[in-house]
């Protein structure tokens, strides 16, 4: 099963919920698509532009940036985690 | 609430515009951007005068006006903030400059800038009765957290990378705070203290209670322009990591432009990172409007080592907009501008420090920078707080007996 998690700061467009479960293996961009049918056109066009995450929406996998993986093609286990945070760090 | 306090507040997304209500924020929920505080300028502007400001303690709080806390702080280390100005002529001599400052951070009860944000996000914390604060750091933000964090009598939870050492975590630990090493970058410990902000609702203070946290860095920026007669020098040195502090010191020239107190114009704003962590540097070298992160940056500048830097493209816009350039030091540099400002000066400053001198340097070299600018190089902290990775230029000192005539010969042949 794979786990997507949501900072608080982006539940205005997943109706509130702070995770999501799936049945799922295959690479992460296929996993967007699911979510952007999920929670419907609002959470497309506020977190993805051409595809990828916009600017201030980093997403991980497996504590990893997937900027640092393979980006869109990054491959997701079926036991992976997914999770979306707003860009926010240093001082 | 204090009477000093401006009541209407509210936080706005600096991408995007969106608007709201002053409270417990992230990010935009718009655009999901980092988000600041504005006031209501045209109170401030009827009740602030430069002459009230004059007779007031030398202190950080001396701009209440301008900053985010409502509840009285009597008591709260007021030797925060207010540092000096140092004229150093010394090293106008040896760099053939005309007038050059420093803005020396040093001096603050944990010996860095970050004694004036982390006091304002933890008192903020209180206010809003959270049952906890702590903050994800590189050092300076964990001692400076955990010292306001004591006097609040708060728990007090501190992110690390887990490779930190020395005084910034013994001391942060003195201070009763709870250490937490992250097995991973800055990076990651932020992304970790992202997730214990949401799950247990702690103030940490550079995450969920940024844009109040960032109010304290800003008021660097309204002591410069105080100190310097309600001017500012013609070009800022300022080291970067996030881009935050940077993107501060503008937001108090701003403030204090548009409630009447001065004119910035003509004042340049510029940045330095170390070489292996350089995002906003490499961007502006490339003419770029991305910044591209830097995977678990190891580099002599600890407290530089933010490889995704949350507010880059606001520190690089700014530094577009003023004229600056962003600069990228190599460990060597920052060192010798570490040893430099000691030998010159007698300000011992952290590894940061040295990567604004080092820069300074460059700069004058490549005619970046004019010999005849009046210069301010923001010094962020010491160097005592680095101790454990300082490069001495001597690994022992001679030993003498203890006779006249033995140091006397000792002397002699020096």
């Amino acid at each position: 099963m794979v786990k997507v998690v949501f900072s608080s700061a982006l539940r205005s467009v997943t109706n509130g919920e702070s995770e999501f479960e799936i049945e799922f293996s295959g690479n992460i961009s296929s996993l967007f698509d699911i979510l952007k049918s999920n929670y419907g056109e609002t959470f497309e066009h506020r977190i993805f532009e051409n595809g990828s995450p916009k600017r201030y929406v980093n997403v991980y996998l497996d504590g990893k940036d997937i900027r640092f993986l393979n980006g869109l093609k990054t491959e997701v286990k079926e036991s992976s985690e997914v999770l979306f945070l707003p860009a926010v760090s240093g001082g | 609430m204090s009477e000093l306090a401006i009541e209407t507040k509210y936080i706005r997304c600096k991408v995007c515009g969106e608007e709201y209500p002053a409270g417990i924020r992230l990010a935009c929920e718009e655009c999901f951007g980092p988000v600041g505080l504005a006031y209501d300028y045209d109170a401030i502007r009827e009740k602030l005068t430069k002459d009230l400001i004059k007779k007031r303690n030398n202190n950080f709080w001396r701009y209440a006006e301008l900053l985010p806390v409502n509840e009285p702080v009597d008591g709260f280390d007021p030797t925060i903030g207010f540092t000096p100005i140092r004229r150093c002529r010394n090293l106008e001599e040896r760099l053939d400059l005309k007038e050059l400052f420093v803005k020396d951070e040093t001096v603050n009860p944990t010996y860095s800038f970050k004694d004036r944000s982390a006091t304002i996000g933890v008192l903020k914390s209180k206010e809003w009765k959270l049952p906890a604060v702590g903050c994800a750091s590189t050092g300076n933000l964990a001692t400076a957290t955990a010292a306001a964090a004591a006097k609040a009598e708060l728990p007090c939870y501190i992110f690390v990378p887990a490779s930190l050492s020395g005084p910034k975590i013994v001391v942060s630990q003195a201070y009763g705070a709870k250490i937490i090493g992250i097995e991973g970058s800055y990076d990651d410990a932020n992304r970790i203290a992202n997730l214990v902000a949401d799950k247990f609702g702690y103030g940490l203070v550079n995450i969920n209670v940024r844009p109040y946290y960032i109010e304290g860095s800003k008021t660097i920026g309204l002591e410069i322009l105080e100190q310097f007669g309600w001017t500012s020098p013609d070009h800022i040195l300022i080291p970067l990591g996030s881009g935050a502090l940077l993107s501060a010191v503008y937001k108090a020239y701003r403030e204090f432009e548009t409630i009447g107190f001065t004119d910035i114009s003509g004042a340049r704003i510029s940045g330095s990172q170390p070489e292996n962590c350089s995002p906003i540097a490499t961007a502006f070298s490339t003419g770029s409007n991305e910044i591209i992160p830097v995977e678990s940056p190891e580099i002599y500048a600890e407290s530089l080592a933010i490889g995704d830097p949350a507010s880059g493209l606001e520190a690089l816009k700014i530094i577009r907009e003023t004229g600056g350039f962003a600069d990228a030091t190599t460990d060597n540099e920052i060192l010798n501008g570490q040893y430099l400002l000691a030998k010159t000066e007698g300000i011992f400053a952290e590894p940061a420090g040295g990567t604004v001198v080092a820069s300074l340097i460059r700069r004058l070299e490549s005619g970046d920078i004019d010999k005849d600018e009046r210069i301010l190089l923001l010094i962020t902290g010491s160097g005592l707080k680095t101790i454990n990775t300082f490069v001495p230029e001597e690994a022992s000192f001679p030993k003498v007996p203890s006779n006249l005539e033995a140091v006397e010969r000792f002397l002699e042949v020096t």
